[in-house]
C-alpha cells in the first residue's frame, strides 16, 4: 500500500510498542540466560556477584560433578529413549487415526469424532485412569509413559484438519491408478504433509521430553526415572520444601551450581530442535487449529 | 389406485433397502480406513472410557482385591463426607481462586501481545520477539519451577540478593503463602503468554486489509483500527478459547501446582487435583478419592456445555 504521511501520534506508538516487546522478549529470556550462565560459574561467585549473567570466572565444575556419576547418564537415557519411541509411537497411530477420519465418506465419521472430542471435556481422572494402567499391565514398565498417552486428541484433530485440506483429486487419481489406502497415505499424503508432521511431532516430542507427571505415578523404580523426575529430586527437594517428601533422601544438598546444570541439561534437547522446526510450526499448528 | 399405493409403497421399500445397500458398500469399500482408525479407536476405549466407567468405584467402597465387581456399594456416602469436610471447601475455593486468576489476569495477556505485534512493521523484529516468547513454552513445569527456585531461594537467589541491593528485606517466596498465588499466575503468563499469541496473530492475518484502509481514510488513529475493525475481527477466535478456557475450570494443571506446594502454603495452594493424588494413591483412598475427581470432572463438563449456552445465547458460534 502507498506509504502516506506518518503522523506524530503513530511515531509515539511505534516507540513504545516496540520498546515494549523487545523488554517483553528480554524478560522472557533473562532468567534461563542467568541460569546457564550461573552453571559454568565458580560457586563462590556464584555466591558474591549480585548480577550474573555471564560468569567472569568460566568453570566446568558443575557439570564435571554431575556427569561423574551415572544417575543423570541413566535418567537422560529414559528421556531419550521415551522421547524418540514414545514420538514415532505416537505418530504412528495418530496418523492412521487422523487420516482415516480424514475420509469424508466413512460411515460413522461423525459419530467417532465426537467420540474422540468428548474425551478433551470429561474424563475418568487420576485414581479411575491409574487403575487401568495398572490393570493393563504397565506399572513401573517404560511402556507406562507412552502407552496411556498414545494419542493426543488435539494434536489429532490438527492432523486431521491439515489432511482434510488436501486436494480430493489426489486420491481418486491414486485410486485410479489402483493404490489402496495404506500406500495412499504413505507414499502420496504423508510427503505432502511435512510440515504438519513436523509440527506435531514436535509437540509429541516435547510432551515425551517433559514428562513428569506420569513417572512419579507410574514408576516406583528409581532407575528408570526420566531426567525431569531427577532435577525436582535435585532442585525441589533438596531445598527441602516439597510438601510430599517421602522420596527425599538425606545426602547433603547440592551446590547451587550443581542445581542450575541440571535445569540446562535437563532443558537443551529441547531448545535444540526448536529452531529446526520453528519454521514448520508457526504455518502448520494453525493450519488446524484455526480451522478447528 | 390401489396399484399406485403399492407401488409407492414397494418404491419406498425399494428405496430405503438401496440406501442400505449403498451404506454397506460405502463400509465395505472404505475396509482398510477402517483397519487404519482400529487402533486409534481401540486406545480411546481402553485408556478414556474404561476410566470413565471406573468412575463407579466413587459409589462403592473399592477394595483393590475384590475389583469393581465384588466391592460393595455405599451409594453417596463419599460424596456426603467430601461435601461435609471443610478441607473440601478451602480446597474449592483455592481452585476457583487460582482459576479466576488464569481467566481475568491470564487470559487477555496474549490478545494484548498478538495486537502489539500485529502493528509491528519489521517482520525481523516481530519474528524476533516471537521466537524468544514461544520459548518458554517448551519448557516443562520443572524447569520452570525449578527455575523460579533457584531465583528466589533466601541464600543466594539473584531476586533476594537485587531485594538485598536496593535495601528492601529479603522475602522468602518459596515457603510463603502470601506469596504463592503471584507465584503461580506469573509462572503461568511466563510459560504460556508467548505461545497464546499464536492462534491470534492467525485469526488477525484473516482479517480484510480493506477494512483498515477505509477506516484510515475516515481517520481512525491506530488505537481506533484496533478497537473496531481488529479486535471485533477475532472475538470470535476469543470467545472459543474462552469456553475452551471455562472448560478447563478445575484443570489447573496438577504438575505445577504439586511442584509448588509445601507445608507453608498448603492453605491457598492445595487443589483437587493434588488432593486426589495424596489422598487417593499416597493414602490408598481410592473411592473417596475418585469422588473427588468425579465431581471436579462434572463440574468442568457443566461449565463448558453452560458457557457454550450462554455465547450462543449472545448469537456467537460457540463450540459445538
Amino acid at each position: 500500500m502507498a506509504k502516506q504521511r506518518i503522523s506524530a501520534g503513530s511515531k509515539v506508538f511505534d516507540f513504545f510498542n516496540y520498546f515494549l516487546l523487545a523488554l517483553l522478549g528480554i524478560i522472557t529470556i533473562l532468567p534461563f540466560i542467568h541460569v546457564v550462565g550461573s552453571s559454568f560459574a565458580t560457586s563462590a561467585e556464584v555466591a558474591n556477584t549480585k548480577f550474573l549473567l555471564f560468569p567472569t570466572d568460566f568453570s566446568i565444575k558443575a557439570y564435571e560433578y554431575i556427569f561423574s556419576t551415572d544417575t543423570i547418564f541413566r535418567a537422560l537415557g529414559v528421556s531419550i529413549l521415551v522421547t524418540v519411541g514414545g514420538t514415532l509411537w505416537s505418530m504412528l497411530f495418530s496418523t492412521l487415526t487422523a487420516y482415516g477420519l480424514s475420509r469424508r465418506d466413512l460411515v460413522g465419521r461423525r459419530a467417532i469424532n465426537f467420540m474422540i472430542v468428548f474425551t478433551l471435556l470429561f474424563n475418568g481422572g487420576m485414581i479411575p485412569t491409574f487403575l487401568v494402567v495398572q490393570q493393563t499391565g504397565l506399572l513401573n514398565s517404560l511402556w507406562a509413559l507412552v502407552i496411556p498417552v498414545t494419542i493426543n486428541a488435539f494434536n489429532m484433530i490438527i492432523l486431521r484438519s491439515f489432511f482434510m485440506n488436501l486436494p480430493a483429486g489426489l486420491e481418486e487419481s491414486a485410486k485410479i491408478d489402483g493404490a489402496n489406502d495404506f500406500s495412499i497415505l504413505f507414499r502420496i499424503v504423508l510427503p505432502i504433509s511435512l510440515p504438519a508432521i513436523a509440527t506435531i511431532s514436535l509437540f509429541y516430542a516435547v510432551t515425551y521430553w517433559n514428562t513428569y507427571m506420569h513417572a512419579i505415578l507410574y514408576l516406583a523404580d528409581a532407575d528408570k526415572w526420566p531426567v525431569q523426575v531427577l532435577l525436582r529430586q535435585i532442585v525441589v527437594l533438596a531445598s527441602g520444601m516439597n510438601y510430599d517428601a517421602e522420596t527425599y533422601t538425606d545426602v547433603p544438598p547440592p551446590e547451587v551450581t550443581v542445581k542450575m546444570a541440571t535445569i540446562v541439561v535437563a532443558t537443551v534437547p529441547v531448545l535444540l530442535v526448536y529452531p529446526f522446526l520453528q519454521k514448520y510450526f508457526a504455518k502448520g499448528a494453525l493450519l488446524g487449529s484455526v480451522k478447528g | 389406485m390401489e396399484t399406485t399405493t403399492l407401488t409407492a409403497k414397494e418404491n419406498a421399500k425399494q428405496v430405503k433397502k438401496m440406501k442400505r445397500s449403498e451404506t454397506w458398500r460405502r463400509i465395505k469399500r472404505n475396509k482398510m480406513i477402517y483397519l487404519m482408525i482400529l487402533p486409534g479407536i481401540i486406545y480411546f476405549l481402553i485408556y478414556k472410557y474404561l476410566p470413565m466407567y471406573g468412575l463407579i468405584i466413587s459409589f462403592q467402597d473399592y477394595k483393590p482385591y475384590k475389583g469393581i465387581m465384588g466391592s460393595e456399594w455405599v451409594g453417596f456416602e463419599h460424596f456426603q463426607r467430601l461435601f461435609e469436610s471443610t478441607e473440601f471447601w478451602m480446597i474449592f475455593k483455592n481452585t476457583l481462586v487460582l482459576f479466576g486468576l488464569q481467566i481475568f489476569i491470564f487470559f487477555p495477556i496474549p490478545i494484548i501481545i498478538s495486537l502489539m505485534l500485529n502493528e509491528v512493521r519489521h517482520s525481523f523484529f516481530k519474528r524476533g520477539v516471537q521466537t524468544l516468547i514461544y520459548i518458554p513454552h517448551f519448557m516443562s513445569w520443572v524447569v520452570i519451577v525449578s527455575i523460579s527456585y533457584v531465583m528466589l531461594t533466601l541464600d543466594g537467589g539473584i531476586v533476594n540478593a537485587i531485594l538485598e541491593t536496593l535495601g528492601f528485606e529479603k522475602i522468602n517466596f518459596l515457603l510463603n503463602e502470601d506469596w504463592f498465588r503471584p507465584m503461580y499466575i506469573l509462572q503461568v503468563i511466563w510459560r504460556e503468554a508467548g505461545w497464546g499469541t499464536i492462534i491470534f496473530l492467525a485469526a488477525i492475518t484473516a482479517v480484510d486489509p480493506q477494512l483498515y484502509e477505509a477506516a484510515r481514510m475516515d481517520g481512525a488513529n491506530r488505537f481506533r483500527q484496533m478497537w473496531h475493525i481488529t479486535i471485533p475481527a477475532i472475538r470470535n477466535v476469543i470467545i472459543v478459547l474462552l469456553i475452551l478456557k471455562i472448560g478447563d475450570v478445575l484443570e489447573l494443571g496438577f504438575e505445577h501446582v504439586y511442584l509448588l506446594l509445601n507445608s507453608s502454603n498448603r492453605s491457598v495452594a492445595e487443589i483437587f487435583d493434588t488432593y486426589v493424588y495424596v489422598a487417593g494413591l499416597q493414602q490408598g483412598q481410592f473411592s473417596y478419592s475418585t469422588a473427588v475427581g468425579f465431581f471436579k470432572g462434572g463440574v468442568g463438563l457443566a461449565m463448558v456445555v453452560f458457557a457454550n449456552w450462554l455465547a450462543q445465547k449472545f448469537d456467537e458460534e460457540g463450540i459445538y
